[in-house]
């Protein structure tokens, strides 16, 4: 029998799978030393107490400088947008109860880039950057949702969602090049770049606004963490146990569309990370709820910071892109998931 | 043999018809351009080339070369998406979509300014060599650990293959600092980046396939009745496929290495001749060709005067019209094509 742990107080009452809270710490130590190397790693390499020195500094001096200012933002930045990336693909891939379903797949990244590009390229003169993740997340609630209604016809097909997903991501592609080609060069090299994407030059602000965007998203996770594995069962069952199933996959859809608009605004078009991390998790952990999503948020972050490690401190003096180690690592895991799987 | 289609209209004539409007287009695409000149000019321009008159000069060098890049690339891209669609029983392969594009243009990028190759039959080796791996590649997942082909499989396993590789091309160039525009031509393709001698080098090539292609007809359409039947029917299957797989490689790879990366005319030329020829490959391959180079010389005239003065990317232009096209294909269906 499996051992559990029961939380509980006046206002909240839970058990707790002690095998996953194990995992979970374990991932916690892992995303700990990935944070402590990419501090310490770069250009200029920190030895444990310099890194501790100046973590501590009150002044912004050099080291200071670079592990408080160029460092740490980016480091939180790939955290929180890996983990809402994950966390993405795993409210998609239960609401269509399907494995492939990705934030990618779907058509909610391509539209998100389309609309975020516009909004880098035509709108931001006008308006704040902070609405930025708004346009984004329009425009991954417009091409999730198109795919969606495409798909959709007598049931919701795996082959059909993966080949209107592709058609739609086509169109957003080529709107998306369209932009680019469009507007002045020096911009346009930087929207290519994030295309990709990435988590350069990440500041404070930005980690505090993506912070602030995603707080409401976590929220509504803990209240929808419980139906979560109703809906993994087939619709009828949900009903049957009282679940109102269409309602709930709209919820689960939107705020979908909701974690990883946010995510993409800020890092790109990044490919893969929703799509493996909830497979990843599911071979860690069992239990559906809200163990699941903690791990798959976990492996997320952890999927997009040792990316973004990889491309500073691997090829110096140049940094590339975390989305390009992100694909090298999440497109031959998806082949060796497919050789493992009995897809007809 | 497999279905055989009723078709309303003699299958010569379509021909006719398809070659007729390919000329027309053709005079057209030397006619129209950001700046047009005369329907008669041009005629005389091609007659009696005047080479101290600028329009004349236009007509017979840079509009020329990219009306010709347009009708090869349009050509070998259908024939190559027809052929795969045939081979792999699956309606939706095209080499764009399996990695075949996205294997050769990764090859091209990366080993272009190792191997100084500079020459287009040289650039087209390395095409070759990206466009084989990629194909194995996909094709021995696809078929792994089942007997037959599995439809969705091989489209995923070219979705993952097609991401891994363009996010290399993508290191590559950022690496290498290039421009945008360079960058586009390689994501987006483009029919302006090669002069005639190019074409005139890679022809005999293309010639040779499509010969090639065009003999082993009969036997492609025993080959589409089905494995079993082609075997109880003689057919020498794994011979066929391998011919078959080489005929579809260079005819992809040398597109590429003209155009770079151009998407979806491969799937859907296929689809459109397939609604007006019977389905014998006899027909369809001409046919495939045809209409390949209409579609995309068209697509090229659009993406040309479209946004005047500004030009559009060739593949985004490719890419508005054949994915429409390509959701309707999957929301009828995955039937056999």
């Amino acid at each position: 029998m499996d051992k559990w742990v029961v939380l509980r107080s006046e206002w909240y009452s839970r058990q707790f799978h002690l095998k996953s809270l194990v995992i979970i710490s374990v991932l916690l130590f892992i995303t700990m030393l990935i944070a402590w190397s990419s501090l310490a790693l770069g250009k200029y390499a920190l030895s444990a107490p310099a890194l501790l020195q100046a973590l501590g500094s009150r002044e912004i001096a050099e080291n200071a400088f670079i592990v408080q200012i160029l460092r740490m933002p980016r480091l939180l930045m790939a955290f929180m947008v890996g983990g809402a990336l994950a966390v993405a693909g795993l409210l998609f891939q239960t609401m269509v109860r399907n494995p492939l379903a990705s934030p990618d797949v779907m058509g909610v990244t391509g539209g998100a880039s389309a609309a975020a590009v516009w909004f880098m390229t035509a709108a931001v003169s006008s308006l704040s950057a902070f609405w930025l993740p708004l346009a984004a997340m329009a425009g991954g609630l417009a091409g999730g949702g198109l795919v969606y209604l495409l798909a959709r016809k007598d049931g919701l097909s795996p082959t059909r969602l993966i080949l209107v997903g592709i058609g739609i991501a086509a169109v957003m592609t080529a709107f998306t090049t369209l932009l680019l080609v469009f507007s002045p060069l020096s911009s346009a090299m930087n929207a290519y770049v994030w295309l990709i994407g990435s988590v350069y030059g990440a500041r404070w602000h930005e980690v505090a606004n993506l912070a602030l965007w995603l707080c409401p998203a976590a929220l509504a996770l803990i209240w929808v963490a419980r139906s979560l594995q109703v809906n993994e069962l087939d619709a009828s069952l949900g009903v049957g146990l009282g679940v109102a199933v269409e309602r709930m996959r709209l919820i689960l859809l939107v705020l979908g569309v909701y974690v990883a608009g946010a995510a993409i605004a800020y890092a790109g078009a990044l490919s893969f990370v929703g799509l493996i991390s909830p497979h990843l998790a599911r071979r860690l952990t069992r239990r559906p709820g809200p163990e699941l999503i903690i791990v798959t948020a976990l492996v997320g972050s952890i999927l997009v910071m040792s990316a973004d490690l990889i491309g500073r401190v691997m090829f110096q003096p140049l940094d590339l892109p975390a989305g390009i180690f992100v694909s090298a690592i999440g497109a031959p895991y998806f082949l060796y998931l497919l050789l493992r799987s009995r897809v007809s | 043999m497999a279905r055989i289609k009723a078709t309303p209209i003699r299958p010569g004539l379509v021909v006719f018809l398809g070659l007729l409007s390919l000329i027309l287009m053709s005079v057209l695409s030397l006619a129209i351009d950001k700046t047009s000149i005369p329907l008669g000019k041009v005629l005389h321009a091609i007659a009696q080339p005047d080479m101290s008159d600028i329009d004349h000069i236009l007509v017979n060098t840079t509009r020329l070369a990219r009306t010709a890049v347009a009708i090869v690339v349009g050509a070998s891209l259908a024939v190559a998406g027809g052929l795969m669609q045939a081979l792999t029983r699956n309606p939706v392969a095209s080499p764009g979509l399996f990695g075949i594009n996205a294997g050769a243009v990764f090859f091209i990028v990366l080993l272009t300014p190792a191997s100084g190759a500079d020459s287009i039959t040289q650039v087209m080796q390395l095409a070759f060599i990206g466009a084989t791996l990629a194909g194995a590649l996909v094709l021995s997942i696809g078929m792994m650990r089942s007997h037959n082909v599995s439809q969705l499989r091989l489209v995923l396993a070219g979705i993952a293959v097609t991401a891994l590789l363009s996010s290399f091309t993508q290191t590559v160039l950022i690496v290498d600092q290039d421009g945008l525009d360079n960058i586009l031509f390689w994501i987006a393709g483009s029919a302006a980046g090669r002069g005639l001698d190019a074409v005139q080098a890679v022809s005999p090539y293309l010639a040779a396939v499509f010969a090639g292609s065009l003999l082993l007809a009969r036997h492609i359409n025993i080959l589409v009745a089905g494995e079993l039947v082609a075997r109880a029917l003689g057919q020498n299957t794994l011979v066929i496929r391998i011919l078959l797989g080489m005929i579809v490689i260079v005819l992809a790879g040398t597109a590429v290495a003209l155009a770079g990366n151009i998407a979806f005319i491969g799937l859907i030329a296929p689809h459109l001749t397939r609604g007006l020829l019977p389905n014998d490959f006899r027909w369809l391959i001409p046919g495939y060709a045809i209409f390949g180079a209409l579609l995309l010389l068209t697509s090229d005239m659009l993406a040309r005067t479209l946004l005047n003065p500004q030009e559009m990317p060739l593949g985004v232009v490719t890419a508005c019209l054949g994915a429409p096209f390509f959701i309707h294909l999957a929301r009828r269906g995955m039937r056999n094509g």
